[in-house]
């Protein structure tokens, strides 16, 4: 089984909001980023893997397994990180292990133990006291103590200072390191991914925009720079998302488009460029 | 050998990869038959994605530089460094013959063109 997740046209309706045929799969052993601007299906998505949501169609796999006719077996290989703690506020760190440890049966003590020690947090002090990146290491931990093959990770570094964000991307990094563990990781800082992510999936306004190797997301597009003047109406047809500014222009190109804005300034783009100007497609559409 | 990754540069990240490791492979730094770090641990120290390193060095297996036996790692090629200089002697000469022309177009004489490359060999020499 090489594939530790598998989505395949998933669907689900709200009102006022459709997710619509998402596909999308994870080998073992990689990093993705699961990206778009808030309210565009990230967090939607991945309650639909954990079947926190129930899906309208499509099929979701977890390490081959189904998520809702397997859910316990397939569960039992997957931790999960969310944006806000997930333990009750008044319990120590010692409670929050026993209350999740009988959950699972290979939950390793010592490892647990080990890695409070490494993360510095105290078992004794109250899960209230932690600071937003301590607790995210404790859902780590706790993670890592039945060894989850698939990490999921909702908005993990959202509220997170520089030095929590990067220890968090070294910690999965080390994770995924043997080849043995995948993570799924919603983000919209998107910063974060550009180096440590190896492949991306980007759902903009419920709709999959791209899912595949991060760096050949990044190559399908450029940023192009120029003097408001030297855009001429065929060169506007091709760009993709425009900021004009009084002294020029920035916007985003498709690369196979880039011959005929050589006699400007081309720059290879960012996720963030892409993200950012992408979405003011959107709102033109609209 | 030494393995560092310029944020401002430009380059590709697979292409830095590949440059570093070639001149480690000219210069020495890496013998024939020497594995290269780990696919995995080298993405993990450079904080870059496990699929950049794989382009870098699936490339340079490509090229002829390396060999990766699966499972055990990537091996520097025997002649790997006779390969480089091929490729840079190559490039000395589309530089030369891309001076030769602009030399053609401002009139110099090979003797002046000559002595023009002696005066930049030795400022360079001489820092």
């Amino acid at each position: 089984m090489d594939n530790f997740l598998e989505v395949s046209n998933l669907s689900k309706s709200f009102p006022g909001f459709q997710l619509q045929n998402i596909s999308f799969s994870l080998p073992k052993g990689y990093i993705m980023g699961l990206i778009g601007p808030n309210g565009s299906g990230k967090t939607t998505t991945i309650k639909l893997i954990l079947n926190m949501l129930k899906r309208d169609h499509g099929e979701i796999k977890i390490m081959g397994l189904d998520n809702i006719t397997d859910e316990i077996e397939a569960k039992a290989n997957v931790g999960v990180v969310y944006d806000a703690n997930c333990f009750c506020d008044e319990w120590t760190v010692a409670q929050a292990e026993t209350a999740v440890s009988i959950f699972y049966k290979n939950w390793d003590k010592n490892r647990f133990s080990e890695l409070l020690k490494r993360f510095h947090i105290a078992p004794t002090k109250k899960v209230k006291e932690l600071s937003k990146g301590m607790q995210m290491k404790l859902m780590i931990a706790c993670a890592f103590s039945y060894d989850a093959k698939l990490l999921i990770l909702d908005e993990p570094t959202s509220g997170l200072d520089p030095v929590s964000r990067d220890e968090l991307l070294k910690i999965l990094s080390e994770y995924i390191e043997d080849g043995e563990h995948s993570v799924l990781f919603s983000t919209h800082i998107t910063g974060d991914l550009e180096r440590a992510a190896d492949y991306i999936t980007y759902i903009n306004y419920g709709n999959l925009f791209f899912s595949g190797c991060k760096d050949e997301f990044v190559e399908l597009f450029r940023i192009v720079k120029g003097g408001r003047d030297e855009l001429t109406l065929n060169l506007s047809g091709k760009l993709i998302g425009i900021r004009s500014f009084s002294t020029g222009f920035e916007a985003l190109i498709r690369s196979e488009d880039w011959k005929l804005f050589r006699h400007l300034d081309v720059e290879p783009a960012t996720i963030d460029d892409i993200v950012v100007f992408t979405n003011q497609e959107g709102d033109r559409d609209e | 050998m030494k393995l560092i990754i310029s944020n401002v540069s430009g380059v590709p990240i697979y292409e830095q990869i590949k440059q570093q490791v070639k001149s480690a492979i000219l210069s020495g730094v890496l013998q024939e038959e020497e594995a290269l770090p780990s696919l995995r641990t080298l993405a993990k120290d450079l904080k870059i994605s496990v699929l950049t390193v794989t382009r870098a060095y699936t490339e340079l297996e490509e090229e002829g530089f390396v060999k990766n036996v699966q499972g055990r790692g990537c091996f520097v090629m025997g002649r790997g460094s006779e390969l480089i200089r091929e490729q840079l002697i190559c490039k000395v000469e589309s530089g030369l013959s891309e001076a030769i022309d602009a030399a053609q177009m401002a009139d110099l004489s090979p003797q002046e063109l000559h002595h023009l490359l002696d005066i930049l060999w030795e400022g360079k020499k001489n820092g």
